[in-house]
């Protein structure tokens, strides 16, 4: 996985409460065995009904920080939204609550989910609609975001941080503890059963 | 310090522990089937990454295949391509698969045990809620996503937060006609759906101790239906007697050794548990959900609660509605279309026996439709055996072949729009066995007295 200190980016306003992952990546590309090709379908539904939809704006093409309303990724417990997300490319989702199941599915696939007030969500929102070009920053390692002058800190899971820094998914996370696991074999795993 | 089962074979498995950290949990067993496995597979050929010990891993195919006899073909292409795959994964990284021509294929909650896979003290688990079955062992056995499988298979580890400890104890000497899934679904009902968030329960005191493997099985299968990430029950004689011979049990010294090492797991004298609570089973009656959840559960003489015996409203409601039974009605005599014999909860070959001494010189009613499905190719072969398919089909119900069959409609059985059946699966959700379909789970003992009489009835009633 790519390390993860600072991100400079356009943002990508989804003026919505309660985004469900059903929205995010729709039950009729759930069908397959393969954890790839999900990105193009992300809010595929949402795209269609709605020729405006934030999405299909060229002017907020390629950000890769999402910023959205309340409970975003709530209902099913579907990893695919996870996986939609991180293959189009986003790499911070911004809200104001997230669904919970959501919150674990996307730390696992290194997207990183930032909580602010609703006051602020709202206002940058309203902005960046405004105006496509302006550009937030991240700084993960200081756990600051900053936004057309405003500044805010936001609280981040030691574990989850170590691993955005480093590059790290829970997969290499695990890879780099292989001196650790042969120990532990070497010592426990000693018997025939 | 004094210590309970369920800490000890938790602090056996840490590899790392940190502040701040999830602790690094080692893995002893993975099983694998051919709905939630295909991604794990496919992450680990993109990044290159071997399996970390194929031996350590076993696979069935049990989810979306049929259970006719013809059901080497799989019309449903999705399924096809699932089975597929897995059998071409297997075939790629030389894990073990119990495919439809082994004799070993069935549910992989019921074929691990079966062949001595899951053993005490292991911690196992699979893309699959009830791998909680495997505690019955006094395993620590839970069901994880496709990304801790990815894990488990490329490091042997997962990361996992320490659980809490929730002791649960049967008391009482219940009725001849209780079994035990009568006792976990009384358990649920008392506790709630969200009863043991969070926990592993360790099933204790003497009714536990009384009962053989399969009903040790069938109480810890329902354990998340509690909300609990698994249940266990600690080994004893019982457990060795079941383990003996067993393809992967150790053999001659070094199963006395394993013995003795299993027996040190047992919770110390005086431990404690985060949570604890006595389950009252003095007298009790049969069980059997009436709505929407497994926490629905009645005695069988009783009546359906009404908006007043507690719970929440809207979900009674809607409970009402959806099975289409009016609160303070009994539930005993409601007429029923399905049987459905199986399942990872009571598919096993004491259930087929309970099961064959109700139908045995009885018929099941004309208005039911009774499908006995085993959980695995040795439950069938063992069934056949002994004869039990000739009352099977004498009673005119259908005995099937091995699978998950009509526990999820994830298959072709299915039971169809509006109609009612009793089951001995583990879920009563909305739509869980058909698009709406009713489902009302009991004990194999009472569905099949209710395939006999046509209408909810206890085995008392025959
Ligand atoms: S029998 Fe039902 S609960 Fe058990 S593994 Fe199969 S689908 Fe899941």
């Amino acid at each position: 996985m790519e390390k993860f200190i600072t991100i400079t980016s356009k943002v990508i306003p989804v003026n919505l409460d309660n985004v469900d992952t059903d929205m995010i990546i729709p039950a009729q590309h759930l069908k397959s065995v393969s954890k790839e090709g999900f990105g193009q379908h992300l809010f595929s539904n949402l795209r269609q009904m709605y020729p405006d939809f934030i999405l299909n704006q060229p002017a907020y093409a390629n950000g890769e920080v999402l910023i959205s309303k309340s409970n975003f990724g709530c209902g099913s417990s579907r990893e695919h939204a996870a996986w939609a997300i991180q293959q189009y490319g986003i790499k911070v989702v911004i809200c104001s609550s997230f669904g919970d199941i959501f919150l674990n599915n996307s730390a696992k696939n290194g997207i990183l989910l930032i909580t602010l007030p609703e006051a602020t969500i709202e206002k940058w929102i309203n902005l960046s609609l405004a105006d496509s070009t302006l550009k937030i920053d991240i700084n993960l390692e200081k756990q600051t975001v900053t936004f057309a002058g405003d500044t805010h800190t936001f609280e981040y899971d030691s574990f989850r941080k170590h691993c955005l820094i480093n590059g790290l998914d829970d997969l290499d996370y695990l890879l780099s503890l292989n001196t650790e696991i042969t120990q532990y074999e070497q010592k426990n795993c000693t018997t025939s059963w | 310090m004094k210590k309970n089962i369920i800490n000890k074979i938790w602090e056996q498995h840490v590899v790392q522990s940190a502040a701040g950290f999830p602790d690094t949990l080692y893995i002893d067993r993975i099983l694998l089937h051919e709905v939630t496995s295909a991604q794990a597979f496919a992450e680990l050929k993109k990044r290159g990454i071997k399996i970390r010990n194929k031996d350590n891993i076993l696979a069935t195919i049990d989810h979306s295949i049929p259970t006719d006899k013809n059901r080497a073909v799989i019309q449903d292409s999705i399924a096809r391509t699932q089975v597929d795959t897995l059998r071409n994964n297997c075939k790629e990284t030389g894990v073990k698969i119990y495919d439809i021509e082994s004799k070993h294929q069935g549910i992989v909650h019921v074929v691990g045990p079966e062949v001595g896979f899951t053993l005490p003290g292991k911690t196992i688990i699979c893309g699959d809620s009830h791998t909680s079955t495997h505690g019955a062992f006094g395993a620590l056995a839970f069901g994880v996503g496709t990304s801790e499988i990815t894990h488990a298979m490329a490091t042997n580890c997962i990361l996992q937060d320490k659980p809490k400890t929730f002791k649960v104890e049967f008391k009482g000497t219940p009725s001849k006609l209780f079994t035990a899934k009568d006792a976990v679904l009384k358990l649920i009902a008392e506790i709630g759906i969200g009863g043991a968030q969070g926990c592993v329960i360790e099933y204790v005191g003497e009714y536990i101790r009384g009962l053989s493997m399969e009903e040790r099985m069938t109480i810890c299968n329902m354990s998340i239906e509690c909300g609990a990430r698994a249940g266990l029950v600690a080994p004893d004689e019982t457990t060795f007697a079941y383990l003996a011979g067993r393809e992967y049990t150790p053999k001659g010294d070094d199963f006395t050794k394993a013995k003795q090492a299993w027996l040190r797991l047992t919770t110390d004298e005086g431990a404690t548990y985060d949570q604890e609570v006595i389950v009252d089973v003095e007298n009790a009656l049969p069980m059997i959900t009436w709505g929407i959840n497994p926490e629905h559960a009645i005695a069988i003489d009783k009546t359906i609660p009404t908006i007043n015996d507690g719970g929440d409203i809207p979900t009674l409601e809607k409970a009402y509605a959806y099975t289409k039974l009016q609160p303070a009605q009994k539930i005993a005599g409601t007429p029923i279309d399905f049987v459905f014999i199986g399942s990872c909860t009571n598919g096993r070959i004491e259930d087929l026996r309970a099961v064959a001494k109700v139908l045995d010189n009885r018929k099941v009613a004309s208005n039911v439709t009774m499908y006995i499905v085993p959980g695995s190719e040795q439950v069938l072969a063992q069934a056949r055996e002994e004869k039990l398919d000739v009352i099977f089909a004498n009673a005119g119900a259908d005995f099937r072949m091995p699978g998950c069959s009509m526990c999820l409609a994830m298959n072709p059985d299915k039971v169809p729009e509006g109609k009612r059946c009793v089951s001995t699966s583990n879920r009563n959700f909305i739509g869980r066995q058909g698009p709406n379909s009713i489902t009302h789970l009991a004990s194999p003992q009472t569905a099949a007295a209710s395939a006999v009489k046509g209408y909810i009835a206890s085995e008392g009633d025959l």
